[in-house]
């Protein structure tokens, strides 16, 4: 990064840390490390889950018919989910809520946010310690709520099959059951996390930072979360107002949505995507931010174009709330709207490739050291390439109608979502393990886990393009037998990325059993953030000098 | 529905080799631009198919050039040059062979260039997306017009130009699909018919929740949704059988209400709605308010003589149902800028 720490502050307060009781500290946590660690244990539970519900996808899928959404499979004797057209809904639906707001979401803000911001910027804590601890919670009743959700009636059956887009009239008098009522209340609840949590960030990052640190000498992680919560303010108050207009509408006789009553249901769409397209920036920024930071790591060189990087960031928080109609190019939307939408989206590639070629450029004479921190990043740069090529393409309303609602759009969201973010997310993880846990990972299992995931996730999403070109629609259970060729395929690859996650799960074992003791810096000189500086796992309390930031010469 | 299709299996054997031929794929994208096979199935998917479906009109022709011709080799070119630079580095900064780092952070010359060469391209592929944004939008005198009111789980088609013929349109059940050769999950009991080489407008709304009637091969995808109306139109260039699915989340049977269309030739097409009950646009009598001046259809107006009733085997009952849509016509967004 631009700075550097004098490196004095933080050997005197060991004796300071004396940590709560086992219940006080992780059930009443303050201490956003321990409250990080939590989130980051919650993200690797939930992302299990939402993976499984993958699984059930692509074995559904695997050739054509329908084969275990159906009375006789061995899902309905388990009974948890319906085995039925509809359960395949629920479960594509429930894949989408649980792995963006129970997965990517709390890894990357709540896991990694937490841990690392106050640290990063030399603050002690968080602003308010104890808001931390109400978001973290709330997040785990928004989840046991959309699981009650699951096992309740939904009107077709059991659980809500609407999409995680829950387009009325579909989500109104295409659901009557209560389970979309618990789903909205869930999301309620994940985004009165959310919005609490980036409060707290935003007050943090204003008003914490040690002496010296300037916003400009930032590193670019805080600068990356910094723009996501300010996405995150503004866009899930929109969200919110669009459930609570669902949920009137649905039980209260109003119709905002309700063309009968004079609603519009293409209302709702605007209303959802004004938050959606933000959102899925707020999903990935953050990836951003920690991508900056391991390839200037692992190449032992500074970040290349720090001010460019960051403002790229900003730039492309603020064209992300102007672009939200490319996903209603088919909604019916005046041709110059769209035509205007066409050209805003296509904007954004701008200051995204500046980041791709930052990178580059980056490790672009460096001495690199492809630890797997490193692969998974080398990894995400090159999938976020391939998923933001794609975006471009869908950007242009007259392609869009071949594409929109296919496979090429499952395909290209998760070269940036399931590829990309969950790269920088495994990436951010190795990075970080030794700090946040105290143990070495074992580099073999490391590299091992990230050859498998990165072969299965593209043999999975790749040929996705190929049925998404020929016509193949999502949301679908069942499919021409035309299409089974490129499903088998896909569903091959689930089988390969699904052993790297059981080689992932290998590796925290093992880690966990053998202890290797962790060093401050594992990294050497490439490492120059403040979270180097300490021990790992850090102190309890961490910075009661506050360090001081000098300007880097450069 | 269990159905273990013989192609499902046949398939999963063929799949290792697929995998493997995976790894190789993202070089291999650059021929999709290229390919134009022969042997490339008209209004359906093709088994293993990996590009577009063949165009049937000449705006999916002008698509399918955008896209193979103009942003496909721009994004393998983008993906290929992030993927060799990755390499590159690779070998030659890894800390082997370049154990001493540089230490620059800044070059404004490359970085000027890495800002202004996207917005070029990015200009040079808007010409193109406004132009053909703007030709699908400018539609040509409609020949006759159609409706098509998606419900769950089945489509209405109503004819307003020939005597408010109106039919619903379900899938075919797999042992009908086959018996009248027609694909399984694609073909319906009573398909919407028209005349090839006619201007067909389409309406579009929905009953009860939203749907999207979708036609890959004519390029459409228009959400039908519930109190609007959505316009669009096709050309088709050749008669022949063109198949489409649903593509907006619609419940529990999305996946069963597929589109058929049966391009015909116009004299099949007059005999086709006499035979379905419905009056030929001209014959006195008929025409009850259409919704804009339509022009008889082709050169053979209310002359039913060729006696087969169309194209159409497996003729099913003629559903007349005329399920009148629910929907509120409300304001109805594309129609305006029909005129
Ligand atoms: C190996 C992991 C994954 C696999 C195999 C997978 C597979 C799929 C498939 C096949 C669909 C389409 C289902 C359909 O349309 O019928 C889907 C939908 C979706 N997935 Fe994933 N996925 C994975 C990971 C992820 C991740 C990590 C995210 C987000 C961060 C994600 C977000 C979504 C979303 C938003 C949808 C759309 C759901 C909807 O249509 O409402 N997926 N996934
Ligand atoms: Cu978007
Ligand atoms: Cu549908």
């Amino acid at each position: 990064m631009a700075t550097s720490a004098d490196a004095h502050a933080h050997d005197a307060h060991e004796h300071h840390d004396h940590k709560p009781p086992f219940f006080v500290r992780w059930f009443f946590s303050t201490n956003h490390k321990d409250i990080g660690i939590l989130y980051i244990l919650f993200a690797i539970m939930a992302g299990l889950v939402g993976g499984a519900l993958s699984g059930l996808i692509r074995w559904e899928l695997a050739e054509p018919g329908i084969q275990i959404f159906q009375p006789h499979s061995w899902l309905a004797k388990i009974g948890i989910i319906e085995a039925s057209k509809h359960g395949y809904n629920v479960v594509v639906t429930a894949h989408a809520l649980i792995m963006i707001f129970f997965m990517v979401m709390p890894a990357m803000i709540g896991g990694f946010g937490n841990f690392f911001v106050p640290i990063m910027i030399g603050a002690p804590d968080m602003a308010f310690p104890r808001m931390n601890n109400i978001s973290f919670w709330l997040l785990v009743a928004s989840f046991a709520v959309l699981c009650t959700s699951l096992m309740v009636d939904g009107g077709p059956g059991k659980g809500f099959g609407g999409g995680w887009t829950m387009y009325p009239p579909l989500s109104t008098i295409g659901h009557t059951g209560p389970a979309f009522d618990l789903a909205i209340l869930s999301l309620h609840l994940a985004g009165a996390s959310s919005i609490l949590g980036a409060i707290n960030f935003i007050t943090t990052i204003f008003n914490m930072r040690a002496p010296g640190m300037t916003l400009h000498r930032m590193p670019l992680f805080v600068w990356s979360v910094l723009v996501t919560v300010f996405l995150l303010l503004l866009s899930l108050p929109v969200l919110a107002g669009a459930i609570t207009m669902l949920l009137t509408d649905r039980n209260f006789g109003t119709s905002f949505f309700n063309p009968a009553g004079g609603g519009d249901p293409v209302m709702f769409q605007h209303l959802f995507w004004f938050f959606g397209h933000p959102e899925v920036y707020i999903l990935i920024l953050p990836g951003f931010g920690m991508i900056s930071h391991i390839v200037a790591t692992f190449s032992k060189k500074p970040v290349f174009g720090y001010l460019a990087m960051a403002y790229a960031m900003v730039a492309i928080g603020f064209v992300g709330f102007v672009v939200w109609a490319h996903h209603m190019f088919t909604t019916g939307l005046n041709v110059n709207l769209q035509a205007y939408f066409s050209a805003a989206t296509m904007i954004i590639a701008v200051p995204t490739g500046i980041k791709i070629f930052s990178w580059i450029a980056t490790m672009w004479g460096g001495s690199i050291d492809f630890k797997t921190p490193m692969l998974f990043a080398i990894g995400f740069i090159f999938l976020f390439t391939v998923g933001g090529v794609t975006g471009v393409v869908l950007s242009n309303a007259g392609v869009d109608y071949s594409f929109q609602d296919t496979y090429y759009v499952v395909a290209h969201f998760h070269y940036v979502l399931s590829l990309g973010a969950v790269f920088a997310i495994f990436a951010g993880f190795y990075y970080w393990f030794e700090k946040m846990w105290g143990v070495k990972y074992n580099e073999i299992l490391g590299a091992a886990h990230f050859w498998l995931m990165f072969v299965g996730v593209n043999v999975i999403f790749f040929p996705m393009h190929f049925l998404g070109m020929q016509g193949m629609p999502r949301r679908y259970v069942d499919y021409p037998d035309a299409f089974a060729f490129w499903n088998r395929i896909s569903t091959d690859g689930y089988m390969i990325a699904a052993l790297g996650v059981v080689v992932f799960l290998v590796m925290l074992v093992e880690a966990a059993v053998r202890r290797r003791k962790a060093e401050a810096n594992p990294w050497g000189e490439g490492a120059t953030t403040l979270e180097w500086t300490l021990s790992s796992p850090p102190p309890y309390h961490q910075f009661n000098d506050l360090p001081h930031i000098e300007a880097e010469g450069h | 529905m269990i159905d273990k299709s013989a192609a499902g299996r046949t398939s999963g054997r063929k799949s290792a080799l697929g995998a493997a031929t995976c790894a190789l794929m993202f070089g291999a994208a650059a021929l999709m631009s290229t390919a134009a096979r022969a042997e490339e199935l008209m209004g359906q998917p093709t088994p293993g198919g990996w590009g577009f479906q063949p165009s049937g009109d000449a705006i999916k022709r002008s698509v399918v050039f955008f896209h193979n011709d103009i942003l496909m080799p721009i994004i393998t070119v983008i993906c290929l040059l992030v993927a060799g630079l990755i390499l590159y580095i690779a070998i030659r900064f890894n800390k082997r062979a370049n154990p001493v780092p540089a230490r620059f952070t800044h070059n404004t010359q490359i970085e000027v260039i890495w800002t202004v060469a996207p917005v070029l391209i990015l200009m040079f592929i808007a010409i193109f997306s406004f132009r053909l944004l703007y030709a699908y939008h400018d539609m040509p005198k409609p020949d006759l017009t159609v409706k098509a009111t998606g419900n769950q789980w089945y489509w209405n088609y109503t004819y307003p130009d020939h005597g408010a013929l109106a039919f619903d349109s379900l899938i075919l059940p797999e042992e009908k699909a086959k018996a009248a050769g027609k694909p399984y999950r694609l073909g319906v009991d009573n398909p919407l018919v028209v005349p090839v080489g006619k201007t067909v407008r389409v309406l579009v709304t929905g009953a009860d929740v939203i749907h999207d009637f979708a036609m890959p091969a004519f390029g459409l995808k228009t959400d039908a949704v519930p109190g609007r109306v959505n316009e669009t139109w096709f050309k088709a260039d050749k008669p022949g059988i063109y198949y489409g699915q649903c593509s907006e989340l619609c419940g529990v049977d999305h996946a069963f209400m597929p589109i058929e269309i049966d391009v015909v030739t116009p004299d099949q097409f007059n005999t086709w709605v006499v035979a379905k009950g419905g009056k030929l646009p001209g014959a006195k009598a008929a025409a009850p308010a259409a919704p804009a001046a339509t022009a008889p259809a082709g050169g053979a107006p209310a002359n039913p003589a060729p006696a087969a009733p169309a194209a159409k085997p497996a003729q099913t009952a003629v559903t007349n149902t005329a399920k009148t849509t629910t929907a509120k016509i409300g304001h109805a967004a594309l129609a305006a800028k029909a005129a």
